[in-house]
């Protein structure tokens, strides 16, 4: 498919008139999807899907089109014939665009890796036997995703990866008082049916523990612990609007206290933006290269804030890689001091929350958020983990739970790839480590 | 090319107990003017198609963007090899669900085509209301540090073909028109847009006008600055008055989701969530008051999800889903139905060629009632009367709830009062709808709706409709901002 996107590339960018610049995106995938209810699937199948995004510019104007591609080049080249000669015919009827910026330096690239998958039938297989005597939810995503950017200067880069993210959870049969679950997930680039089993394992002990009978606590503060994958839902928040460069200058971030307020978090949170370790392609729409890594909060003080072209001109800054949205693909967050193994031991009493869910702003400038604990929350007595919990409404701010009441984040971080597949599979992760917290505001 | 691909399909039918071929093709584009500057126009296309095939009572689907007769040929390979691959593995039998094979055409309205406005008329209405969101005639509104103004439309033609002759062919437009604006003074931010995005409706450049999108932008820069120096909303249990651009967020999270068949079987535990509705619920459950009507409506002209079919076939018909208060039915399509033994409705529906139906909501609609804005108001000795959504969170059973508003203002001794920001409440979606105390009457009705309602694994995001007047709960935890 990299060939393929080249070639159409120089076909489109042999047509250019003067002046005329291209640049054009690619994104697609071969992907495997089977969804599993109890045990049992209730939806397989493949898809394939390939997108071009084309952005054609005669001088200070420009235009945009998508169209999704077949592979097959008699029909596409035709396709694309008619996008740019709409975009052409468009072009004189939009104004100048003060804030259009692109890269005119030529810096190619590739990461490609390698295709380890094994069959779908022996995932299947592996799958539906953990789930054997037991209620197993959840959905299988396998195959290659790609991405590519190219341009009429000459610029060439391209991402693929072959990858799987098994995403699931147990259920405990006896959920009369409230639906109890187990979440785990299983993603990489070779299955491994020990690590699998691992996993599964992990998981089934945990549901032992949801067999017992659940403790609902009253609203009020609680000590608690954040594991990797609830804080990294609270990171994933913060991502909506928190770094960028726009959101920065319209005083619309959530983190806008500690820019007008003075207000900082611990100086053991240290936040970035990390390309190099992360899963996501290392090029953008316009052809910027994004560095290693971008330090957004350090120290607890915010730093830098991630800058698309657009944000960069509008506002006289440099570019740094972030595309439209400028929000983070690849988050990074320091560990801190305490080791994993004795987490429990220090939160004493209190609630372990493995997952947050649902999340969202109920005071945006004041970065208060609310959301519901969601699988395997436990309440924990003298720092062993004593029943499952009922699910609960927090309403934070993120100024107490990783600043003024952060007792402390772990030594060892989780890598968790995003499962998300909405219009094609995620490419963003976080490595995030747990954090104890105490007087988290329980409201519900 | 649609009789290309029905001859195609013809040709490369499998040997199998039933199969289909959905075909989408949409086209969208989006023009926008953020701070008097256009943004640069984005047009999109993308066309493809899922083949499914059902055999030996496996199902398995192939979705292609290869639409010539050698691309569908490996899509119903593919389709095939998967059906065979998980015949006994899975939740049904499927060859035991029967499904339509209607022949049927349909339609949605567009009276001003998108295309009959020249681009550059478009862009002076868009940058005209931007304008209008900063400056008022001679005068700026200084603290406006962000505005824009939007137009997305998109057309969807959809394609149904089964073996057994069904053929549905659709074709329907879209509109969503925004404006929206930050204010900002110090650390205190506050936003006022066009209800959240909720003025979307099917049709043409009539849509403009039908939600009034030219006469909206001075209100809501006024709004948006007179919140900045509002107090913050007070906390304690009072009355709620709520307007319909949060009524429909209200519906769509403790209705709607909780209604959903395929949640309440235990396909979305992982993702989406469960339901605290159980299938023994159905036909006696008490979930609202008896002014609490609600239908599933996808024949509503103009309104975002109405269609004539669902995209399993099944024909779609107006049906109340609460009447007078009592649960009578689900959300849920063929499959969910032949599942549950539950009564559903025609909503099996998948946001694109690339993803395969699942259950969900369409046009969900609270029926009006009789009582009068003013005379709501005047019943309220003490309340807030909320606007347009900003916050949403649900437990993954649809239970506890906490939703924030971007407007606010008091109700005293059956007066509106003073102006406040952050309005948020919560409460739990079994016991609050029975506090539904008053129903707006056809007045207070507005036609809204969301581009955005996201589920399913893999994930998907499609439009839904929701009709609402303007209603009253009785005694809701309110709280405001830090």
């Amino acid at each position: 498919m990299q060939q393929y996107f080249y070639d159409l590339v120089d076909y489109v960018s042999s047509g250019l008139k003067g002046g005329e610049v291209l640049l054009a995106s690619f994104s697609g995938e071969e992907s495997d999807f089977v969804r599993l209810n109890r045990s049992a699937v209730r939806q397989a199948g493949s898809v394939a899907q390939r997108y071009v995004t084309l952005e054609l510019i005669g001088g200070q104007r420009h235009v945009k089109a998508t169209a999704g591609l077949s592979g097959d080049a008699a029909t596409d080249r035709p396709r694309l014939d008619a996008l740019v000669a709409d975009a052409r015919e468009r072009l004189p009827f939009v104004p100048p665009d003060p804030y259009l910026l692109y890269s005119t330096d030529v810096r190619s690239g590739e990461r490609v890796g390698g295709n380890t998958l094994p069959a779908p039938d022996a995932t299947l297989d592996a799958i539906l036997a953990a789930g054997k005597g037991r209620d197993l939810v959840g959905i299988l995503a396998q195959g290659a995703v790609c991405a590519g950017f190219a341009n009429s200067l000459g610029q060439r880069n391209w991402f693929r990866t072959s990858s799987f993210h098994f995403d699931w959870s147990f259920y405990h049969d006896g959920d009369a008082e409230g639906p109890k679950a187990v979440k785990s997930s299983y993603a990489g680039f070779a299955w491994d049916d020990a690590a699998f089993r691992r996993k599964v394992d992990a998981a089934a002990a945990q549901l032992e523990i949801l067999s017992r009978p659940a403790r609902t606590v009253p609203p009020g503060n609680y000590r608690v612990y954040l594991a990797p994958a609830a804080l990294a839902e609270i990171l994933d928040l913060l991502a909506w609007g928190g770094f960028g460069l726009k959101a920065h200058r319209t005083k619309d971030t959530s983190l806008l206290r500690m820019i007008e307020g003075g207000q900082q978090l611990s100086p053991a949170v240290t936040i970035r933006e990390n390309t190099r370790d992360g899963i996501a392609p290392n090029f953008q729409p316009q052809g910027y290269i994004r560095p290693d890594a971008v330090t957004l909060i350090e120290g607890g003080r915010y730093r830098d804030c991630l800058v698309s072209p657009r944000s960069a001109r509008q506002y006289g800054a440099e570019p740094n890689g972030a595309s439209e949205s400028e929000s983070p693909d690849s988050f990074d967050m320091d560990g801190g001091e305490v080791p994993s193994a004795e987490v429990l031991q220090r939160l004493g009493t209190g609630v372990c929350i493995n997952h947050l869910w649902y999340l969202n702003y109920s005071d945006r400038p004041a970065c208060r958020i609310t959301g519901m604990t969601r699988f395997a929350t436990f309440w924990v007595d003298g720092g062993r983990i004593a029943a499952p919990l009922d699910v609960m409404r927090f309403d934070e701010t993120v100024y107490r739970v990783l600043g003024s009441n952060l007792q402390g984040l772990t030594r060892e971080r989780d890598f968790i790839p995003n499962a998300h597949t909405y219009g094609g599979r995620s490419t963003e992760s976080a490595r995030v480590p747990g954090a104890l917290v105490e007087n988290f505001a329980f409201t519900l | 090319m649609l009789k290309t691909i029905e001859s195609s399909f013809r040709e490369v039918l499998p040997r199998a107990a039933f199969c289909s071929l959905r075909f989408v093709r949409e086209e969208d584009e989006l023009l926008g003017v953020r701070q008097d500057v256009p943004q640069p126009a984005h047009r999109a296309e993308d066309a493809g198609a899922m083949i499914t095939v059902i055999k030996d009572g496996g199902l398995g689907y192939a979705a292609t963007g290869d639409l010539t007769a050698s691309g569908l040929k490996a899509a119903v390979e593919q389709a095939t090899a998967w059906a065979a691959r998980t015949a006994g593995r899975g939740v049904v039998d499927f060859s035991k669900v029967v499904f339509p094979e209607p022949v049927a055409e349909y339609e949605g309205p567009e009276e001003i085509p998108w295309e009959s406005v020249p681009l550059p008329e478009k862009l002076d209405l868009l940058a005209a209301e931007c304008g209008r969101l900063k400056r008022d005639g001679g005068r700026v509104r200084e603290r406006i540090v962000d505005w824009s103004s939007m137009l997305w439309r998109s057309r969807v033609e959809t394609l149904y073909l089964t073996s057994g002759g069904g053929r549905v062919h659709q074709r329907l437009s879209y509109l969503a028109p925004d404006l929206r604006v930050t204010a900002n003074e110090k650390a205190i931010t506050q936003h006022r847009t066009l209800g959240g995005r909720g003025y979307c409706r099917q049709g043409g450049m009539e849509v403009v006008d039908q939600v009034g999108f030219r006469e909206a932008a001075p209100r809501i820069g006024d709004e948006a600055e007179e919140l900045l120096s509002a107090p913050n909303c007070p906390s304690g249990a009072m009355d709620l008055l709520l307007a319909p651009d949060q009524m429909i967020l209200q519906i769509h999270e403790s209705i709607g989701h909780p209604l959903e068949l395929d949640r309440i079987l235990g396909d979305e535990r992982n993702y989406a969530g469960t339901s605290f509705v159980r299938p023994e619920m159905f036909g006696t459950y008490r979930y609202g008051s008896e002014l609490l009507n609600i239908v599933y409506d996808p024949s509503r002209p103009g309104q975002f999800a109405s269609f004539g079919y669902d995209d399993d076939g099944l024909k779609a018909k107006k049906t109340f889903l609460i009447e007078k208060g009592i649960l009578k039915r689900g959300l849920g399509g063929l499959v969910s139905q032949a599942r549950s033994g539950i009564g559903g409705v025609a909503n099996s529906r998948a946001c694109s060629w690339n993803r395969p139906p699942i259950d969900r909501m369409a046009n969900l609609n609270l029926e009006p009632g009789s009582s009068t804005f003013a005379g709501m108001v005047a019943s309220i000795r003490r309340g807030v009367y909320m606007k347009t959504n900003c916050s949403w969170s649900i437990d993954d059973s649809r239970n506890k709830f906490q939703f924030g508003c971007e407007w606010g203002q008091l109700i005293e001794d059956g007066k509106l009062t003073t102006v406040v920001r952050n309005p948020n409440y919560r409460g739990i979606s079994a016991t609050f709808w029975r506090s539904l105390r008053m129903a707006g009457d056809e007045a207070t009705l507005e036609v809204l709706g969301t581009p955005n309602c996201g589920k399913g694994e893999p994930n998907q995001t499609v439009r839904v409709g929701h009709a609402s007047p303007a209603c009253v709960f009785s005694n809701v935890d309110v709280f405001g901002g830090e």
